[in-house]
């Protein structure tokens, strides 16, 4: 990860767009241009009355649909499962009513796979363009991740249909369409985690999985739409496949109510965990800039999504123990009282954040905060140790950007191994080192 | 539970069905003539059983949306897929096997009436497929626009059957909720669409069939599971985020042992008075965080204020009445609905127009401030206080009535006797003698029976 891209998380606004761009971004982009150029090169070659026009733009509209309805995800994603139908389905389509032979382009070659990419390409910038009309993102990397995908699936798809897949049993055809769904859904999601690791600094394998296991159930109803589609096409054709909207807008109205609650639940967090310092007991901005630092340092430790956001959570509430105190500690730092005030700050805030009854793990790691990383059996949990060092570190150095400040509070805590795990402390100083003034 | 007006009409609900079921079916046995078109689908009684079984996985765990009576029901595609492939009388039979749910809590009289009233609405739907010159059995999709008007037909009777024969148990059971005025309009537009949304699985299942028979019922309930894995994962958040919310809440009480758990009970009281006025299940939910919510920002009054016996200095009775402010600053940045945050910043206003921070006056003071105001007085006067014990809740209420036009809404102080009347109060217990007297404060800001004493300037 570059100091580039924390700059960006960090004043997002201050920067032109292709400032932000990095390679993995660069890549992508190069590969759907490319992609683009090809189909758009390729159609020179068609003959425009053999083009299915029907279907090409039933299915394009039904793309365009799908990327003006677009799904936010948990963890800032987003997805757009009614494009990804519509152009799975127009890729892998089989057969329509009162045609034998091919659908999309009538006469033989390999024209097909290249006419999917471009009616799909055209599909995703009619879809985008009320979004850049009413002034959001454009989602282009999400378009072009789809693009790829897509592309993917029609050069594996095309070539099997021209070898005869139309003459087998429909348990044949069911079969090859899954797995050549599969395929195209593998690249969209390893994709989205290589942008994704890129971005927010984790790790690969880590992206993978986290991508992976949020991915796949909106992935399954996807595959599931794309076959209805496939076959219902082959019996219904391609105009009155509209009436299977219906059904994905109910799956996709689901995820949305639940990417909002999750939004508003952590922005609850984030807001009620100022109440301590609005009542004077820690300095302003002190629980954002920890949870901050915390979430950063546990990305280079290589933790998942739920681990990351228990801690971020355990790092936002971290000091809602002090609301017992009778008199706010002065500065609010909590490392310069007592260790047994400090324990007992953690505790009371783990007993707060426990009464919820539903975060038990953050409500752990708020417990052990303030246990040294070594000689205590059981040791402290990764989380503590790493909200331990990200307090300690902001209580020393606070808002302040002085390099010489930061290095002389790492150095403090690099000293006291028994105190601060050094590891954490080695990734702290990493995060450290990238930090840029930020508004806080 | 069930009123005697309710248990009426769901024996009528049952008998009619019955009957309807019984002379249509002898009918259609007696015109040998069970299956409509029995030569297009190879094994009718098959494709009976399955969809059945769809029937019975669908309703398996319907999920709530947003409140008790909002539920997803999307056993109707399997019923609407039989008004297609089998005609009225098998789709009153799919309907029918909502008796049999998997819903183990159900009780006895709740089969009863669920399956004669999924049964009507299958025959009903059924037979305006029929009317519709919607052609039954395997579908012949060179008339497909037929087939799908005559479908839309169905789809639409099926839902407008359903949820009449539900809001008549409502209204008899005198249940208020999403049918009142306010709240239907803002659930209905999410009924349709998810009822809407199911019909149309019942048409892909119908159009399906004749390639892959039952696999496409297979086929359909994917995508429909997901949702519903969706759905409850949001209830599960939801939960989750009042969990939270409230204990957050009681930890910024534990400044003030006397007003601990004043959050809770006021927001308990909002909710009271906005079901009673009709509040609509998304403002019920916002007002519910709100009257949690609306004295955080007490935190920012130093403790001194606070715990000063004596009079207040005119600054620090301006300290004091800064408290509105303070809690929207903490709550603003919460992704919530608008109303809630001014409910929050004007729960101190008067409808004369003498309370603050901003002197609104009459309907210029957001109707979340009015409903919070009322509860949150309540809840001050019938609890303990260090200078006085807690009044009873009948004194408490009248003090409401007479404050009634000057410092409270009238209507809003009606709903919430009308609503106490109706549902009772719990009050909390006795409060013991605080152990550590430093978290005692010696004045409420709230108790309308005692104001503030302020040094006269």
């Amino acid at each position: 990860v570059t100091g580039e891209t924390i700059a960006r998380r960090a004043a997002p606004a201050r920067m032109a767009y292709w400032q932000a761009l990095d390679s993995g971004r660069i890549l992508l982009m190069a590969a759907a241009a490319m992609l683009i150029i090809a189909a758009f090169a390729g159609m020179a070659a068609l003959h425009p009355q053999h083009i299915n026009i029907r279907a090409a733009l039933s299915f394009g509209g039904f793309i365009a649909f799908g990327e003006l309805f677009r799904l936010a995800l948990p963890g800032g994603r987003e997805a757009a499962p009614i494009a990804m139908v519509g152009a799975m389905a127009y890729a892998m389509l089989l057969q329509l009513p009162g045609h034998n032979a091919s659908v999309i382009y009538y006469s033989p070659g390999t024209y097909d796979a290249l006419l999917v990419v471009a009616v799909a390409a055209i599909g995703m910038a009619v879809g985008a363009l009320p979004h850049i009309a009413a002034g959001r993102p454009a989602g282009l990397t999400g378009m072009c991740t789809r693009l790829v995908a897509v592309s993917c699936v029609a050069f594996i798809f095309r070539p099997i249909v021209s070898a005869g897949l139309l003459h087998l049993r429909w348990e044949v055809q069911f079969a090859v369409i899954a797995v050549v769904f599969l395929v195209g859904w593998l690249v969209d999601t390893l994709v989205g985690a290589l942008i994704r690791a890129d971005d927010v600094g984790a790790r690969f394998s880590v992206a993978i999985r986290d991508e992976i296991r949020l991915q796949w159930p909106l992935g399954l109803s996807v595959g599931a739409s794309v076959i209805i589609a496939i076959f219902g096409a082959k019996r219904i054709g391609v105009m009155e496949l509209a009436v299977f909207i219906g059904p994905l807008l109910v799956t996709q109205l689901a995820f949305r109510r639940y990417a909002g609650i999750r939004a508003t639940y952590l922005q609850t967090v984030r807001s009620l965990a100022r109440v301590t310092e609005v009542a004077g007991y820690v300095e302003a901005g002190h629980s954002r800039r920890v949870s901050r630092l915390a979430v950063a340092v546990g990305r280079g430790l290589g933790l998942a999504e739920p681990e990351l956001l228990a801690l971020e959570y355990a790092a936002l509430m971290h000091d809602i123990g002090q609301l017992s105190l009778r008199d706010p500690i002065p500065g609010g730092a909590t490392l310069l009282v007592g260790l047994d005030d400090r324990e007992r700050i953690a505790k009371l805030g783990a007993e707060v954040i426990g009464e919820a009854g539903v975060l038990d793990d953050v409500a752990e790691l708020v417990r052990y905060q303030s246990r040294p990383a070594r000689g205590h059996d059981p040791a402290p949990p990764l989380g503590s140790m790493i909200i331990k060092a990200a307090n300690a570190f902001d209580d020393m150095v606070g808002s302040s950007t002085d390099r010489n400040r930061a290095a002389a509070a790492l150095e403090r805590m690099r000293l006291d191994p028994v105190e601060y795990d050094a590891g954490v402390v080695a990734v702290l100083a990493e995060v450290a080192a990238r930090r840029v003034p930020s508004r806080l | 539970m069930v009123s005697r007006a309710a248990r009426l009409y769901i024996g009528l609900v049952v008998s009619v069905a019955a009957v309807l079921v019984a002379i249509l079916a002898e009918r259609v046995m007696r015109q040998r003539d069970f299956w409509p078109s029995p030569t297009h689908l190879i094994n009718p009684m098959a494709a009976l059983i399955t969809l059945q079984a769809l029937f019975l996985v669908c309703d398996s765990g319907t999920t709530p949306m947003t409140s008790r009576q909002t539920r997803w029901s999307p056993g109707s595609s399997a019923t609407l897929a039989a008004v297609v492939l089998l005609g009225p009388v098998p789709a009153a039979l799919v309907g029918a096997t909502a008796l049999l749910s998997l819903q183990r809590h159900l009780r006895l009289a709740e089969r009863l009436f669920n399956g004669a009233m999924y049964a009507l609405c299958g025959l009903a739907a059924g037979e305006a497929y029929l009317a519709c010159n919607g052609p039954v059995g395997r579908p012949d999709f060179s008339h497909f626009r037929t087939i799908l008007l005559a479908f839309a037909a169905a789809a639409t009777v099926h839902v407008v059957a359903n949820h009449g024969l539900i809001w008549g148990v409502h209204r008899l059971n005198r249940e208020r909720g999403i049918w009142t005025r306010d709240g239907l309009e803002s659930s209905l537009t999410l009924l349709l669409a998810s009822d809407l949304g199911y019909a149309a699985l019942g048409l892909v299942v119908a159009s399906l069939w004749p390639i892959m028979g039952w696999f496409a019922a297979v086929l359909v309930l994917v995508p429909l599971f997901v949702a519903r894995w969706a759905m409850a994962q949001f209830a599960e958040q939801q939960r989750a985020y009042a969990a939270t919310m409230s204990a957050l809440c009681q930890a910024v009480e534990t400044k003030d042992y006397y007003t601990r758990g004043h959050g809770d009970r006021v927001s308990r009281g909002a909710v009271m008075i906005a079901r009673q006025i009709g509040m609509s299940t998304d403002r019920t939910e916002a007002i519910m965080f709100a009257g949690m919510l609306h004295d955080v920002g007490k935190l920012g009054v130093p403790t001194q204020v606070l715990q000063k016996t004596g009079k207040l200095t005119p600054d620090e009775f301006a300290a004091i009445q800064l408290h509105p402010m303070r809690g929207l600053e903490i709550v603003r940045e919460i992704g919530f609905l608008f109303e809630a945050l001014n409910g929050i910043f004007h729960h101190h206003e008067r409808m004369d127009g003498r309370g603050y921070p901003m002197g609104l006056a009459g309907h210029e003071i957001p109707e979340f401030a009015r409903v919070i105001a009322v509860a949150d007085a309540f809840d001050s006067m019938t609890t303990t206080r260090s200078y006085r014990e807690a009044k009873s809740i009948d004194f408490a209420l009248s003090e409401l009535r007479k404050g009634a036009g000057t410092q409270f809404d009238p209507v809003i102080v009606e709903a919430f006797i009308a609503a106490m009347e109706q549902e009772g109060w719990e009050l909390p217990g006795p409060a013991e003698a605080p152990v550590d007297l430093t978290n005692v404060t010696v004045k409420d800001h709230d108790d309308p029976t005692a104001p503030l004493p302020v040094v006269d300037p």
